[in-house]
């Protein structure tokens, strides 16, 4: 099982300081963070990709490029890739390259965005979301796996005996996630390739994500890629520890109450019953990270989002740090004993290049 | 039979909550008179109704009034989160099950209150199509009396509500006097539409989509090939 971070990439101001950080020192705080992911243990390090302010991330592959050469073993991912807006004939450029780069260590999750001005600002129509991430991907599934592409489609440009460079690298494309909060449209998506399919599950009660995931597995059996139980399943997470619950509580509270996404709402105790976000110990993140598997099942991706909420950089290396030292080695060797049998790791790039069949 | 008020009233006790009480046992009253037969069954007004034993049969109304007060804090953070919490889920629940709903709210400057809309805000908009509705407002003075038509009114029949043709408007002077020679009194306009209501209810309930068992709802889906194909035409 992989365990890691994603990051949104929000500039926010410290509520308990008034500080904002500017955005090379944000961008270059995400760079530390995937580090400090790397030297802890963790398996991966995720970033979203957006284009409006208060966010930096604009050009994912330019910030995993970089980490890519300043790490060794770390799996650099998306969280999400825009398939509706971006050309997907530079995604597979772009993730091919970068793919190369990083010596086989990357993969990447595809979303739709959800920020309605992206669309036009890109020169598409938010309400032709699901038609173009449907078109968009079932280009970019072809330009890895066709050294020739002829394409006509409705959204982009016809394309006639095109070539798209590099290669991937030892012929295998990057491993995909279809990452959704919403629809069901792209759990049926994920299970007809027999792709990943990510949850973000971070902000709303399981149950939606439940249904979402259940008829992910039942697609992905109905399409002959396996088992419901062997599709492959990440889901998120959302933490803040403290060695005594209680200095938890008390510290993450003013960023809970000023967050973004959910700020000037509900209590802290009140969305922590509703949803994942889990303030307190580390035996507490433990013992409630396991409950997801008996919600939604065996699953092979676990990202967590320390870095939000104008949470200075500092805690959030201590959390990286606790969460790589005591949390995840534990959840490591429980998860594994409760595995059940026949359930396989996440794909990488080592493991589909031994089985060229998952291409 | 499901029968379910909301009451937007904020003040304890409220002449809103009144008429939705009232509105509500005169309603029950109707549907237990109109029933083919059997002895009525009671079913006491209250904010918790008895276990749904999914009797349609028009001799068992259950009647539940939601109180939008206690639930204010609730909406609010729907908005803010952008999604109802456990409480906020299942008044929801009860207003799309139900076979007929009264909707009495209030008038604040010039239209329904901002917590009566805010709940309806949260309801999904195709849940309430086809459900027969009672529409009802209270005042300080009936010159607000149109807000049931100018406001109360286009709300529902954008969701495709079944809007009964007497809505009920209480004025503080309708708790005293009776009607005039130009209007009927309070008592005959909450009789009137009551059986309106009634007369809608008992084939709504026979044809109301059950409720989804827990643990069965799976998302529907179209086949992918069919999402695929879509786009080649």
């Amino acid at each position: 099982m992989q365990f890691g971070i994603f990051s949104v990439g929000d500039v926010t101001t410290d509520p308990t300081t008034g500080r904002t950080p500017g955005e090379r020192e944000r961008i270059k705080a995400m760079v530390t963070i995937a580090l400090k992911a790397e030297e802890v243990g963790l398996d991966v390090f995720a970033t979203g990709e957006h284009h409006n302010p208060p966010f930096v991330p604009s050009s994912p592959t330019t910030m995993l490029g970089y980490i890519a050469a300043r790490t060794e073993r770390l799996i650099l991912s998306t969280a999400t890739t825009l398939i509706t807006t971006n050309d997907p004939v530079k995604i597979a450029e772009d993730y091919a390259m970068l793919q190369h780069l990083a010596d086989g260590r990357v993969d990447l999750m595809l979303g739709r965005g959800n920020t309605g001005p992206v669309y036009p600002w890109f020169g598409q129509d938010i309400r032709q979301g699901i038609p173009l991430a449907i078109e968009n991907y079932a280009l970019l599934h072809k330009l890895w796996r066709e050294d020739v592409v002829d394409w006509e489609g409705r959204f982009r440009t016809p394309l006639q005996g095109f070539t798209s460079t590099p290669r991937p690298l030892d012929g295998v494309p990057p491993f995909v996630w279809h990452g959704s909060i919403r629809s069901p449209e792209i759990a049926e998506q994920a299970a007809y390739y027999g792709d990943g399919f990510f949850a973000n599950n971070i902000f709303w009660p399981k149950e939606h994500f439940v249904r979402l995931i259940t008829l992910y597995r039942q697609r992905y059996a109905h399409y002959g890629h396996g088992t419901p139980e062997q599709a492959v399943v990440g889901l998120g997470g959302q933490v803040f520890m403290r060695k005594n619950s209680q200095d938890a509580v008390r510290e993450f509270r003013p960023y809970f109450d000023n967050a973004p996404v959910y700020g000037h709402g509900p209590s802290l105790e009140d969305f922590m019953a509703e949803t994942p976000l889990t303030v307190g110990s580390p035996q507490q993140v433990i013992d409630r990270t396991l409950t997801f598997r008996e919600s939604f099942g065996d699953y092979q991706r676990q990202l967590f989002l320390m870095d939000h909420a104008g949470l200075p950089l500092k805690t959030v290396l201590e959390q990286i740090d606790v969460l790589g030292e005591e949390v995840v080695p534990v959840l490591r060797e429980e998860f594994a004993a409760r595995r059940a049998p026949g359930v396989a790791d996440a794909p990488t790039h080592a493991s589909r290049t031994a089985e060229p069949s998952a291409v | 039979m499901k029968l379910v008020a909301v009451s937007a009233g904020l003040s304890l006790p409220s002449s809103t909550r009144l008429l939705a009480d009232r509105l509500a046992e005169a309603t029950r009253r109707r549907l237990l008179d109109d029933a083919p037969t059997g002895p009525h069954a009671e079913a006491p007004v209250g904010d918790h109704g008895g276990d749904h034993d999914g009797d349609h049969d028009g001799d068992h109304v259950e009647v539940r009034v939601i109180e939008l007060r206690d639930l204010a804090g609730d909406i609010a953070n729907a908005f803010v989160t952008g999604f109802a919490n456990a409480r906020l889920r299942a008044a929801v629940e009860a207003v799309t099950e139900a076979d007929g709903l009264i909707a009495v709210t209030p008038v604040f400057t010039a239209s329904y209150s901002g917590l009566f809309k805010s709940f309806f805000d949260v309801v999904d908009p195709d849940s309430l199509a086809g459900t027969p509705v009672l529409i009802a407002a209270t005042g300080g003075t009936a010159r607000h009396s149109l807000a049931l038509e100018h406001a109360m009114r286009p709300l529902f029949a954008y969701l495709r509500a079944v809007v009964v043709p007497t809505a009920v408007y209480a004025a503080s002077e309708d708790w005293g006097g009776g009607g005039d020679s130009f209007t009927d009194g309070l008592v005959a306009r909450i009789g009137r539409a009551a059986g309106e209501l009634a007369d809608l209810m008992p084939r709504r309930a026979r044809t109301r989509r059950p409720p989804a068992e827990a643990g069965d709802e799976v998302e529907e889906v179209v086949p992918f090939e069919q999402q695929l194909a879509a786009l080649r035409n």
